[in-house]
């Protein structure tokens, strides 16, 4: 899922600043499991931004409202009768779902809410870490399902390098060296002879490096 | 080892003709100012065969390593050019390889490079286009098939003596050897290890890099570095990833009167080197006295390594 962090209040606050009437518009997809962008999050949230407003004598009219999802056209219409109605929307979702608003809302303010941090999963409740850097090409079959990329700090395709040391990477003795994690991986699978072989340089085209992507499945087009 | 020379590096000819090594290394400084690498170079001339310089060491600024690097060759001094895959992309990268070549150096050092993290900006993107086994790839590629990574052809090719850094006292030891290969099977032709305090766990390492016949596919220089002080030692030891210095040799320099710590440093050093010396596979030395640089040649001096051979 697509992991994200709220902002701190004060930059939220700041964004808000001038304006008397907002929507505060919540996401039922990845930030709702990850906790930071769905119904309970914008209650939350709202009732501070109002609670704040009322101490300054700056009172503010929030409208709470949570669809399906942000990065999708059909959900995002669902809330075009409110969206006039409003001085801007502070979004929850994540910086895909705020653009989806934003492109479709053209007269009305945008404000993230959250910072989008990663593609991740959740080890535990709460606990949320990253995986995947959507470089676009997957090279997981190579390296023991662990991915380079992601979870080595430096990205090496061929690592580790000088600074691995006992198990942790040379930026933090809190972080696993991700290929400490890969040579683990294939000693367990009995493939560490994989480890000779040279991943070749990487065509980055496929990350972000060659434009914005897209993927389009043809059979659906018309 | 191909008695053959590929370039005009005074290094690679000396290392192909049998003789044993020795480079040093020279940090350019964090300024404009060329003085600072002129009066390094009198502190380090004749002093050792090549000497490398620092590509932004630990992250931190400094003058570029092509133009310190060309400082260094005016006061006839040769230069061994580090490059670290963090600040640049293939394209950046390329186009330096063939600047320094043009510029007249011979050498180079294909690193990863440490992460921005512990430098003087950490706020920094980094770039890890290529890792340190894909650079060695890439410059054998411009050097012997004069082609780009892209795959066109380069008229005029950089002819450089193509050299790695290896450290065998990193995790996991047991692909340390392997991951030597891995470089050998790329090009490297020259290799400077991590600095060695434990050469109990490098004669390990160096028994199987002998046992697998790298030894005969590339030169290694085993790095020393002296401990300038007990806290230097310390500090080595607790907070340099990848640093492995034995608990023995610590007592050794805090049992040292403070005033002697710093010949008791260069006293083991030279041990050091001696015995390297001595270890099948090796094919000579990096000293890395950093910003220390006055004590290369007393180093070099005590362990018998001068005057260096001429070639
Ligand atoms: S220590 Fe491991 S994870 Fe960290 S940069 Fe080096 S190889 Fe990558």
């Amino acid at each position: 899922m697509v992991v994200g962090e709220r902002k701190p209040f004060e930059e939220i606050m700041k964004m808000l600043e001038g304006h008397k009437k907002v929507m505060v518009l919540g996401c039922g997809g990845c930030v709702t499991v990850c906790l930071t962008g769905g119904q309970d999050a914008v209650r939350v949230l709202s009732s501070q931004i109002r609670m704040a407003r009322d101490k300054d004598g700056n009172p503010i009219e929030i409208i709470e409202k949570t669809v399906e999802r942000q990065c999708d056209p059909e959900y995002v219409d669902q809330v075009q009768e409110i969206v006039p109605d409003v001085d801007a929307v502070l979004s929850m979702a994540c910086g895909a779902g705020v653009q989806f608003m934003a492109e479709r809302y053209t007269k009305t303010p945008l404000y993230p809410a959250l910072n989008t941090t990663f593609v991740g999963g959740s080890v535990k409740e709460g606990y949320y870490v990253e995986r995947c850097q959507t470089c676009g090409e997957c090279k997981l079959a190579y390296t023991g399902g662990i991915c380079p990329i992601a979870r080595c700090s430096k990205s090496l395709l061929n690592g580790p390098c000088g600074g691995s040391t006992k198990g942790k990477c040379e930026i933090d003795p809190n972080v696993d060296c991700g290929w400490q994690l890969i040579l683990d991986r294939l000693r367990d699978l009995d493939q560490m002879d994989r480890y000779e072989q040279i991943l070749e340089i990487a065509d980055w085209r496929t990350s972000r490096d060659g434009g914005p992507r897209k993927m389009i499945r043809e059979d659906f087009q018309r | 080892m191909s008695g053959e020379c590929k370039t005009d590096s005074r290094l690679e000819k000396l290392l192909r003709s049998g003789k044993f090594a020795v480079t040093g290394e020279c940090g350019p400084p964090r300024g404009a100012d060329p003085e600072v690498i002129r009066k390094k170079c009198a502190l380090l001339k004749d002093k050792a065969d090549a000497f490398n310089i620092t590509d932004n060491q630990t992250s931190v600024v400094r003058m570029s390593s092509i133009s310190s690097a060309v400082i260094m060759m005016q006061q006839g001094l040769e230069p061994v050019m580090q490059m670290v895959c963090r600040d640049r992309n293939r394209i950046a990268i390329q186009s330096d390889i063939l600047g320094g070549a043009a510029l007249g150096i011979k050498n180079m050092l294909c690193l990863s490079g440490d992460h921005q993290k512990f430098g003087d900006h950490p706020q920094a993107k980094n770039v890890f286009d290529l890792d340190s086994i894909q650079l060695i790839q890439t410059v054998r590629r411009m050097r012997d098939e004069g082609k780009f990574l892209g795959g066109e052809e380069i008229k005029g090719v950089p002819r450089l003596f193509i050299g790695a850094a290896e450290n065998p006292f990193a995790d996991p030891f047991e692909i340390r050897v392997p991951r030597l290969a891995k470089k050998v099977a790329a090009g490297v032709e020259f290799i400077q290890t991590q600095c060695i305090f434990n050469l109990k766990k490098f004669g390990e390492w160096m028994k199987g890099v002998v046992d697998r016949g790298l030894h005969e596919k590339v030169f290694i220089l085993g790095g020393v570095t002296p401990f300038k002080s007990f806290g230097m030692a310390r500090y080595m030891a607790k907070n340099v990833p990848g640093m492995d210095v034995p608990d023995e040799l610590l007592q050794r320099m805090k049992d040292t009167p403070k005033e002697q710590q710093a010949d008791e440093g260069i006293k083991i050093a030279v041990e050091t080197i001696q015995q390297l010396k001595e270890m099948p596979g090796i094919s000579g030395v990096h000293i890395m006295a950093i910003e220390w640089e006055e004590k290369v040649g007393e180093i070099a001096e005590k362990a018998g390594l001068l005057p260096r051979p001429t070639v």
